[in-house]
């Protein structure tokens, strides 16, 4: 295996990191660029933690875009098991063959005489149907396989069972897939890999371990504003401070499932289709369920938007 | 691996973050390619790279600023006598590299063979006060007198090394390790000094002793803030894991209102290891039983050659608690753990009903969703609590009125003396309850030896119990409710 790393530019520091994402639109906090900064030279992969929506999966695809790398894209759910995960046998290829063997067979051991010779004859040829010929990879193998680097992003962990984060361990810190009928596949180039999690459980240790830890969480005010013009250029400047202060507001009051940053940014997109060019109450009761997904959230959120609005609006004048 | 990076993994250790030997190496791969330069790189690095849950982050984030605060004392560029200044440079711009070479150089402090203006950051600090000879003392009145921080911290560093302050645990033992500090400093001599200048009885000798009272008292308070500074990052937490073991022992009825506030983050965290040891898949293969029918289908494309197999599975029961909790006065204080650590589990077992009672039986749900804990629960005792207890009452209650909320995969849990005031048991209804329910747990803050005693008509409803056990401290609670969600699992 080389020490080299991925073979691209590089990230000489973590500034690189935040220059090269914020080129393909992710706007990244010192955190973020710092753990993917280390993932890069210490070969580490990176455990992603935090609410839905706050751009975990999404940076995943900008570093493969920013790096010009393909992205492997493994959902994991209940029940995801080493044949989805790995790599599996191509069973109708291999019954084919057998078919096809059946009928040739005559022509391979025609002229032997007798059972013992006829074994040595086939025992001449390989080990024709457990070859990588009949070999279906599936993400992680292929990660393997990419021999320009690639970033391999393992979404959602937490969905899979705990069997499934034993199988990985190998992956995670060899970077090699072991095949019982053929061996070990090594990785040509150790992929940046990116596992996500929203904790609806406790990952196992041995797994925490092998990662490098990053909890990505709500962005405070200013760098929600960078992320939301990035990403809705045409905004103008006064509705976009003023939404995303409302949307900061609604984070602190009493609800179920708080607006993340897609929310923000579906809101942005809905209110400039609306033509707004600023917050009033009408128009934010009637586009909540942009932001909230849940009825009772809603309903809580909507007997408070008169006064939530002032304040953004009052809030913003004192600032101008 | 560098002195400073394993002393602060210790820390961590310590507060009771894992830090297993691979992330020990890797956090001194990340220092070698980060450096100390960027003191806000450097945090975020080891936080990457250490912590392993948001937890660990935030006992990493204030034990960083604590450990490496010490470093960071700015140092004034001027007072460093012989030409050191070019050398010392290097250091003098970072405070953490001095802190780390004092460190270091602590490893071998017999090694003296280092002259003065070696080249090492550390060295001045480290000779002056490594030699402890005739020299020491002067030196420690100038030191004093200099109001040089750089060498004030390194020279403290250094005593604070040989005087092992990191092995502090408890707040109480700070004066004993200044006094140590301040042997190790050599402050004997001063003592001595300052005897001899007093003993001269001369004006020039009690200006002498003036100024060594004054540099003792200097030292004395560098070393008792360097005490503290290491005692915060290696004995606070040490002396709070050790305070909350005693309290997961300590009776809960015996519990203060201080106390209280302590157990919550620990009921947390229990509630967290409950739910996290439970937290198993709901659905188990169930070995060697073919699913016939299912792998059929699946193989049709294969000529029906069963090449993916599908074995029947069991899907398991979520866990379904119907709690009673008897909030008369005796037994309200545990009620409160309960429910406390009931809630935090909320994640686990979602469904969950709460009923209390003392004369009647009330469902206090709502109250326990919509408000805050503490605040729902005030309003429950002060609704629910005042009237003499019934237990066959509440039973009676529950079997009428809430009839539909227990099933067989329900478990009853119930939290009482069994104190019935001698009113009527209503056996037979508790009879049915239990016929019903998966299980009928019972959970009893008294000492068996009072059970049944007096107008206890506990062992009456002992028999329809599944179980029937003491409960009255957290660690009680802890195993009671394992038990309750290992019939789920």
């Amino acid at each position: 295996m080389t020490h080299t790393g991925l073979e691209f530019a590089g990230f000489e520091s973590a500034d690189t990191v935040s220059a090269r994402l914020a080129s393909v639109g992710y706007i990244s906090t010192a955190s973020i660029s710092t753990a993917v900064y280390l993932a890069h030279h210490l070969r580490k992969p990176i455990l992603i933690e935090g609410p839905a929506g706050v751009g975990k999966t999404d940076l995943a695809r900008s570093l493969a875009q920013s790096m010009e790398f393909p992205l492997l894209r493994m959902q994991c759910y209940e029940g995801l098991d080493e044949s989805k995960a790995l790599y599996e046998w191509k069973y109708g290829k291999q019954l084919l063959y057998t078919q096809i063997l059946k009928e040739k067979i005559h022509h391979l051991i025609g002229d032997a005489d007798g059972l013992d010779e006829s074994f040595k004859k086939l025992a001449g040829f390989q080990d024709l149907f457990f070859s990588r010929e009949f070999l279906e990879p599936r993400p992680l193998l292929k990660a393997m396989e990419q021999a320009g680097g690639s970033v391999l992003l393992i979404d959602e962990i937490d969905k899979s069972d705990e069997e499934f984060e034993a199988l990985l361990l190998e992956v995670l810190s060899d970077y090699q897939v072991t095949v019982p009928e053929i061996g070990t596949i090594e990785a040509i180039v150790p992929p940046l890999v990116i596992l996500t999690s929203n904790n609806t459980r406790e990952l196992g240790d041995a797994l925490k371990r092998r990662c490098l830890h990053l909890h990505i969480d709500f962005p405070n005010a200013d760098l929600e504003a960078r992320i939301v013009r990035s990403r809705v250029p045409d905004i103008s400047e006064r509705l976009l401070a003023q939404l995303v202060a409302f949307i900061q507001l609604v984070r602190d009051e009493n609800i179920r499932k708080l607006p993340s940053i897609s929310e923000t940014i579906d809101w942005a997109k809905t209110l400039l289709l609306l033509h707004a060019d600023s917050l009033d109450p009408v128009m934010v009761r009637n586009t909540l369920n942009v932001i909230l997904k849940r009825q009772t959230d809603i309903a809580e959120v909507n007997s408070q938007v008169d006064q939530l609005v002032r304040k953004v609006l009052t809030e913003q004048a004192e600032s101008a | 691996m560098e002195r400073t990076l394993t002393n602060y993994i210790r820390a961590l250790r310590t507060a009771g973050a894992g830090v297993s030997t691979t992330e020990a190496i890797d956090a001194a791969r990340a220092l070698e390619l980060v450096g100390y330069q960027d003191r806000g790189l450097l945090k975020m690095s080891l936080a990457a790279v250490l912590a392993k849950s948001q937890d660990e982050e935030v006992l990493h984030d204030r034990l960083f600023d604590l450990y490496f605060s010490y470093a960071e004392t700015k140092p004034p560029r001027q007072t460093q006598s012989e030409g050191e200044d070019q050398e010392d440079s290097d250091s003098a711009s970072d405070g953490s590299v001095s802190d780390s070479e004092g460190q270091e150089s602590n490893g071998q402090p017999s090694n003296g063979q280092k002259q003065p203006g070696s080249g090492q950051g550390g060295g001045s600090g480290q000779d002056k006060t490594g030699e402890a000879g005739e020299d020491a003392p002067l030196d420690l009145l100038e030191l004093a007198q200099s109001g040089d921080a750089t060498r004030m911290a390194m020279a403290m560093a250094q005593a604070g090394a040989r005087a092992d302050v990191d092995q502090i645990r408890f707040a109480t033992q700070v004066p004993y390790f200044v006094r140590r500090m301040l042997e190790e400093l050599g402050a004997e001599t001063l003592d001595k000094q300052l005897m001899a200048a007093l003993d001269e009885r001369t004006e020039e000798g009690t200006a002498r002793a003036e100024a060594l009272i004054e540099a003792r008292s200097t030292l004395m308070r560098n070393a008792r803030a360097y005490v503290e500074a290491r005692f915060e990052v290696f004995g606070r937490s040490a002396s709070e894991a050790f305070m909350n073991e005693v309290m997961m022992d300590r009776s809960l009825g015996a519990l203060t209102k201080s106390d209280m506030e302590r157990m919550k983050p620990i009921i947390a965290k229990m509630a967290k290891k409950l739910a996290a040891k439970h937290a198993r898949r709901r659905k188990v293969r169930n070995r060697g039983q073919l699913d016939l029918r299912r792998t059929l289908r699946a193989n049709a494309g294969n000529d029906g050659v069963p090449f993916d197999v599908i074995w029947k599975t069991k899907r398991k029961d979520k866990p379904k608690i119907v709690t009673i909790c008897d909030v008369s006065g005796s037994v309200a204080r545990y009620v409160r753990f309960l429910l406390l650590v009931l809630y935090a589990l909320r994640e686990k077992v979602t469904d969950l009903e709460t009923f209390c009672f003392s004369s009647h039986l009330v469902d206090v749900n709502h109250d326990l969703e919509s408000l805050p804990f503490d605040a729902a629960m005030d309003k429950i005792l002060r609704e629910v609590g005042n009237g003499s207890t019934d237990y066959g009452r509440a039973f009676t209650d529950l079997s009428r009125q809430y009839d539909s909320t227990i099933d067989k995969r329900t478990t009853v849990l119930i939290l009482g003396d069994g104190r019935n005031n001698n009113g009527d048991p209503a056996m037979g209804v508790f009879q049915d309850i239990a016929a019903k329910a998966k299980r009928v747990i019972w959970l009893c803050p008294e000492h068996p030896t009072s059970w049944g005693s007096g107008d206890s008509a506990l062992l009456q409803y002992k028999p329809f119990c599944s179980s029937l056990t003491h409960c009255s401290t957290v660690a009680d609670l802890e195993h009671a409710l394992d038990d309750v969600l290992l019939a789920y699992g």
